[in-house]
């Protein structure tokens, strides 16, 4: 069955989020051969310079019509604003289905965007089924963040709204060589007046990856008993373009951020690998990380639980560990000089 | 001022998940409110007691949610409403508008709700409910100030009443203003949610816990102006007001498979001198660091 799929193709700092492609990849595969993707941007003024090569990249990785909406109201994300742009694209598409990443925006904006065009939802994709000989099309998403799973599919004529889970689904690849590429084209949208304004932004992850979109993960729990003791795992993650985590003990103990929680409560997360320094693996904390591919446990308790899902355990201390093992890691590249 | 929690039960996040033929056990099962509905009743309590007002907590779902209706009276909630979730599909689109339906008549001035439910993840309905409404939202709060706009800084001599409201954006801090009536929802790190007193429990039991089944329910109208425009009106939002019945809407997705997750054993126990340990784990994750250090 061919269909139109509508991405919302979801840009941070100015460039496009890996998630974005992860998204498209899902949309060329649920279009089939003889469907239509198309991806929307949100740009404003001055940057739509970098709106250009991001069109570019999306037309370059499959999209056959990426629509690019200008409109001032669109330079920092605003829900009002962002979600009357998906209305106005979806208006202008009438896709069967809008596929966003399930990130802070994109989970706040599928909701809405359902709701206004009594759309189905189904949210924190993590794997998507085409079942039987048919053409039946079912998402695999998490329940009690993974220690069970569910599949949804969708009613009978209504349209999909899906948020796809980053880290989970292959990303779109760049088209073969010679094969036809997507066309870019300005989508018609006046932004509301807007009801919720912006009065301020305090960056604190400014350059830092975020939690859910990296590929590599270094936890700390109690056993850094302090914040000065997550610095070698900074130190670790820094290195390996990785980012800080932390199990809801040390959040509790206030050693760190509750951004930086994961489990149950606070962030679920699948990165390639996961090295959890001082976690004792509390089932909440196991549930928002035992979908990594590559589980490390570094613990001085060797009946602690997580060694019991670890890839990899070390019985030791973290502090003595971790930085013999990010002395390892330089080793495979040294700094030039 | 009436403050409206939109509160979930769910399983304690400590529990175990076990399935049987007929699904998940819910039998012996410890349930809490969700954490994050925690603390949007929460804050709800202590702006009423800073400025007044009444606070609602709404559910749908089965007596056995009495349970948690009867804790959020003991916190300090006015009054309970459970939506009997008999005939109800599961499924965000219709349990939105449900909800919807027992909201507008309450007429809140802030709608509260948690950023997710630790079951489903999603974060799907309080949104949903809040676009069925018309009321604009902020997500992700980790601080919030309710008062007039003047108050607030926001506007000199405008006396509408507002809420200003720090939200955590994925590790960044955003400030935003929105005008009362809004939805919120809390994200950790809001407040510390109390214990219940014992006068506290010993209250609740006279507080008005009311039950509605959905055939009670009745058409609504939003509560503001259509966020996004040019779409036809959703669910039951926007029916006449002569159109006297309310009719649950048919799901929009349904589930068709639950499993365990793959197993996961464990794995090597490296052993050796700690440097020896260091050595050997690079020497396994050789090509997953390799590749992390050839993308930096």
């Amino acid at each position: 069955m061919a269909r139109t799929i509508l991405v919302y193709a979801e840009r941070r700092d100015g460039a496009l989020r890996r998630v974005a492609f992860e998204a498209l990849g899902a949309a060329r595969r649920l279009a089939g051969d003889d469907g239509t993707v198309h991806a929307v941007i949100a740009a404003s003024g001055g940057a739509a310079a970098g709106a250009a090569e991001d069109a570019a990249a999306l037309a370059a990785r499959g999209a056959d019509v990426v629509h690019i909406a200008d409109d001032p109201a669109l330079g920092a994300y605003a829900p009002e604003a962002y979600a009357s742009m998906l209305g106005a694209a979806i208006e202008a598409v009438r896709p069967d289905a809008l596929l966003l990443g399930h990130t802070a925006s994109g989970r706040e904006l599928a909701p809405r965007v359902a709701a206004a065009c009594s759309a189905g939802h189904i949210a924190d994709v993590i794997a998507i089924h085409k079942d039987g000989e048919g053409d039946d099309i079912s998402f695999t998403a998490p329940l009690y963040a993974g220690k069970a799973l569910q599949r949804r599919a969708f009613a009978h004529g209504v349209m999909w709204v899906v948020t796809v889970r980053p880290n989970n689904l292959p990303p779109a690849e760049a088209l073969p060589e010679g094969g036809k590429t997507g066309s870019v084209v300005e989508l018609r949208f006046t932004a509301p007046t807007l009801l919720t304004t912006l009065r301020g932004i305090v960056r604190k992850t400014s350059g830092a990856i975020d939690l859910a979109e990296a590929d590599i993960v270094v936890a700390g729990g109690r056993g850094v008993r302090s914040a000065a003791g997550f610095e070698p795992l900074q130190a670790l993650a820094k290195a390996l373009g990785g980012a800080v985590g932390a199990s809801r003990a040390a959040c509790d103990a206030g050693y760190c951020d509750y951004s930086m929680q994961i489990g149950q409560t606070g962030k679920v997360v699948t990165p390639k690998l996961y090295i959890a320094c001082g976690i004792s693996g509390a089932i909440q904390h196991l549930a928002g990380m035992n979908q990594s591919k590559t589980i490390i446990a570094i613990n001085k308790d060797p009946d602690a639980p997580i060694f019991s899902i670890a890839d990899y355990g070390i019985v030791g201390d973290l502090f003595e560990v971790v930085p013999l093992f990010l002395e390892e890691v330089q080793r495979l590249r040294p700094i030039p000089d | 001022m009436k403050w409206v929690v939109l509160l979930k039960q769910t399983f304690d996040t400590e529990e175990k998940i076990y399935f049987t033929e007929d699904g998940i056990r819910e039998e012996d099962v410890k349930l809490i409110i969700n954490p994050y509905d925690e603390y949007a009743l929460e804050e709800a309590l202590r702006w009423k007691e800073q400025l007044g007002g009444e606070v609602i907590v709404v559910t749908c779902g089965t007596e056995r949610t009495h349970e948690a209706l009867r804790l959020a009276l003991a916190m300090g909630a006015d009054q309970a409403i459970r939506v009997s979730s008999d005939g109800i599909p599961d499924d965000s689109g219709v349990l939105a508008d449900v909800l919807a339906a027992a909201i507008a008549p309450l007429q809140p001035d802030l709608l509260l709700a948690g950023l997710f439910a630790v079951d489903t993840g999603s974060g799907s309905v309080a949104l949903q409910t809040a676009e069925l409404l018309g009321l604009p939202h902020a997500g992700a709060v980790v601080k919030l100030s309710i008062g007039t706009a003047a108050e607030l800084g926001i506007q000199p001599g405008d006396e509408r009443p507002y809420a200003l409201a720090v939200r955590d954006v994925e590790g960044d801090q955003e400030t935003v203003a929105l005008p009362l009536p809004a939805c919120i929802t809390a994200q950790q790190g809001l407040n510390d949610p109390r214990y219940p007193s014992l006068p506290g429990i010993m209250k609740a039991k006279r507080k008005p816990l009311i039950v509605i089944e959905p055939a009670e329910l009745k058409p609504y109208r939003p509560l503001g102006e259509a966020l996004i425009k040019g779409q036809p009106p959703a669910g039951n939002s926007g029916l006449l007001a002569e159109s006297d019945s309310y009719f649950v809407p048919s799901a929009r997705t349904y589930r068709t498979q639950l499993s365990p997750p793959p197993p996961r054993a464990a794995g090597k126990r490296l052993t050796g001198s700690p440097a020896e340990q260091a050595e050997e784990l690079a020497r396994e994750l050789h090509d997953v660091l390799a590749e992390a250090l050839d993308k930096k």
